[in-house]
């Protein structure tokens, strides 16, 4: 029987797995990190996918909106959590059917891009959509990536 | 709501303050509002024109709504952004009613249309109805078209140039109550309506003025369409029409366009007292 290398090269912090090949670049756009020390790992073999991305981050627990944001892009990603090189806790990452404060409304009519409020969307999978509670717009996939806060 | 006498209607919102915002001129729901309001004693605050206002000098909406609020009962708006009466009514205390927000929504205009239809044949159920000219940008037939799915067995009879049709998301939400058939062929369909609800199409709308050439006259409805049409055929139009429909329509029967634009009246009365909680239930 094949073992399976456990890669764990952080000592504490997130392993975010089964990213689809080639978002990994644009979910550290949003995660806001800081100065933690980060490895990438794009179009690595993948049992399950053919090819996938994956994330260490070093020190870092991401919390329910970040969970929210990954969701968008990758669907079924998993996150692990990394204390003292052993994997705590493993999950996987659903779609909310709806997102607060995520995503910003590509309608430039759109009165949460002219007041202070909280975007609200109600997000539909299969092909994902997300609509603005607001101004009722409707964005697909690629337009929904390209507005995560 | 329309067979109440005027003394007793006056007493409906007596003593009772309705502001009656307007961040983007219309004068025609402005209007109509206002006399709404005055039907049924109520005293009107507000601005016909932002330009006017603290808004002008910068002051959020949130922040116009939250004054607004204390010392007003209910609030009419008009604004030009999206979405703007949904936030508005999230944060006021006093019941909002959205005389139109942006491309989104103008939901007063879709009561009185639905109203006109149901007053003038009894029921909307089973009726056939034609929609002609923007479809793609016209607001009013959005919103009627989400409006007739609420109700039986309702035909739609979409009628466009290409360039101006029904958006595809609306026809998907809708097909499921709604039979519906789309085409540019006017004449094809016309002996089946018992309503046509004919819009105006902008030239604004068309990149290459050729093409707004080709389609504008296409759509003009003139008396000689009364020869192949059902008898009780009504016409309706959100107005103002530019050329849309011809003078010679505006005698016949099929003319139902003056009488939709004056049912906005009490239309917009009843819902005012359906919000100032006076009575449990309104009769328009
Ligand atoms: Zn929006």
């Amino acid at each position: 029987m094949k073992k399976e290398i456990k890669v764990t090269p952080i000592k504490n912090g997130t392993v975010i797995d089964h990213l689809p090949a080639g978002t990994a670049l644009r979910v550290l756009s949003f995660l806001k990190l800081k100065n933690n020390p980060i490895t990438i790992a794009m179009n690595v073999g993948s049992k399950k996918q053919g090819k996938k991305d994956i994330i260490f981050i070093e020190d870092k627990f991401l919390g329910d909106k970040e969970f929210a944001k990954i969701a968008l892009i990758g669907k079924g990603a998993t996150m692990n959590i990394i204390k003292n090189h052993e994997v705590k806790s493993k999950g996987i990452i659903e779609i909310q059917d709806y997102a607060e404060a995520i995503i910003k409304c590509i309608n430039p009519n759109c009165i949460t891009n002219a007041e202070k409020m909280k975007t609200k969307f109600i997000i539909k999978d299969r092909p994902l959509k997300a609509t603005c509670y607001y101004c009722q717009k409707t964005m697909d996939e690629r337009e929904i990536v390209e507005s995560i806060k | 709501m329309e067979k109440m006498p005027a003394a007793k209607k006056q007493k409906i919102l007596m003593g009772r303050v309705v502001a009656s915002l307007f961040f983007e001129p219309s004068t025609r729901t402005r209007l109509s509002f206002e006399a709404a309001i005055q039907n049924l004693g109520g005293r009107v605050i507000g601005f016909s024109d932002s330009s006017t206002t603290s808004a002008k000098k910068g002051e959020t909406l949130s922040d116009s709504i939250r004054m607004v609020s204390r010392y007003a009962d209910i609030i009419v708006m008009r604004h030009p952004l999206e979405g703007s009466a949904r936030m508005a009514a999230e944060i006021s205390q006093k019941p909002i009613i959205n005389g139109g927000d942006g491309a989104n929504q103008h939901p007063t205009q879709t009561l009185l249309d639905l109203y006109t239809i149901k007053k003038k044949f009894g029921k909307i159920d089973g009726l056939s109805i034609g929609m002609l000219g923007d479809l793609k940008y016209g607001r009013t037939v959005h919103s009627l078209a989400y409006a007739l799915a609420k109700f039986e067995g309702v035909k739609l009879y979409l009628i466009a140039p290409e360039q101006l049709k029904m958006p595809k998301e609306i026809i998907e939400d809708v097909k499921k109550n709604l039979k519906i058939e789309e085409t540019s062929n006017l004449e094809k369909f016309l002996p089946k309506m018992d309503v046509l609800y004919a819009t105006r199409i902008q030239k604004e709308r068309f990149p290459d003025s050729m093409e707004y050439e080709k389609v504008k006259n296409v759509y003009i409805l003139k008396e000689e369409i009364l020869k192949i049409t059902k008898k009780n055929f009504q016409i309706m139009h959100p107005l103002p029409r530019v050329n849309e429909i011809s003078d010679g329509l505006d005698k016949t029967s099929a003319a139902l366009y003056f009488e939709q634009a004056a049912n906005g009246i009490p239309v917009r009365e009843a819902l005012l007292s359906m919000l100032i909680g006076k009575k449990k239930k309104v009769e328009m």
